[in-house]
């Protein structure tokens, strides 16, 4: 399938992943971050109930300590 | 010989001319400016380096909230003086500003943010910018700002330790109600510490774009 990741195209091989899944799949391995799926906030409890469909806009922000 | 004269006095009324329309344009732009209010999180190295360059700008009201002292550690990055070492930082960040502009509006209050007590104290904010130092806070403020504030942009700041690479520092909008500001890699640690410059380029650029959703906010 293929999605929107951080404004970018992306093919994934797997159809309809849940967004841990994703998460694995990407190598992504930052301990804190945000994802909104079509605008909406995707609270960590649901990374592994929520599916990722073809097409779907997926945003992700690296939170890294300072300010 | 005649250019030579003629040139250099159309020259000079030129720049006259150009040098009031450019005070012009900065008096209607601060004019405009001066009608909203932007509540900043946080009064570190983002918050009070961003509310310096929001004051400088002409922002009408700040929402300034921190629960922190000036600490002399501070004062490597943060709007704070020597002077100042000991005062809680808003009551501290508030009278450096007034010494910016007396004509500003300042909410400052001392307290610790949490998700409740964020859409009490920033309502009526236009516009919010995250200035915590730690990336559970930050968290913490955009799942409260996107669940109970909807429609309020939220600017944030992640990835600012240490120093170079600062081209790779971008300002990245999410959608209407979130943007991201820093480079989103490079956290603080004892080696790697925040200092001014980096944590300096971040405060700005988040005050940029506070700036440039507010010159759209017409």
């Amino acid at each position: 399938m293929k999605i929107i990741l951080n404004n970018t195209e992306e093919e994934l091989t797997v159809e309809n992943m849940s967004v841990s899944d994703m998460l694995k799949y990407k190598k992504f391995s930052f301990r804190m971050r945000i994802i909104k799926i079509n605008g909406e906030l995707i609270p960590k409890e649901k990374y592994d109930s929520t599916i990722i469909h073809d097409g779907d806009n997926v945003q992700m922000i690296y939170l890294m300590s300072g300010g | 010989m005649i250019l030579e004269i003629v040139i250099p006095k159309y020259l000079y009324l030129y720049l006259i001319f150009a040098a009031k329309q450019v005070q012009m344009r900065i008096s209607e732009i601060e004019n405009h400016l001066s009608k909203f209010r932007v509540g900043i999180a946080g009064a570190g190295g983002l918050g009070s380096n961003c509310a310096a360059a929001l004051t400088r700008c002409g922002i009408g009201t700040l929402v300034i909230s921190d629960f922190d002292i000036v600490d002399s550690g501070n004062l490597s990055r943060q709007f704070y003086f020597i002077n100042q070492v000991g005062m809680d930082k808003t009551s501290a960040l508030k009278e450096n500003l007034t010494h910016i502009n007396p004509e500003i509006n300042i909410i400052a209050q001392q307290v610790k943010l949490n998700e409740t007590n964020i859409p009490v104290i920033y309502a009526g904010c236009d516009v919010i910018v995250e200035a915590f130092d730690r990336a559970d806070m930050k968290e913490m403020i955009i799942k409260a700002v996107q669940k109970s504030m909807p429609g309020i942009p939220l600017i944030v700041g992640s990835g600012l330790a240490g120093w170079g690479n600062a081209n790779k520092i971008r300002s990245r909008k999410i959608d209407d109600t979130l943007y991201v500001c820093g480079d989103e890699l490079s956290e603080i640690s004892e080696e790697l510490p925040p200092m001014a410059p980096r944590v300096g380029i971040v405060a700005y650029m988040q005050a940029d774009a506070v700036v440039e959703i507010l010159m759209k906010n017409i």
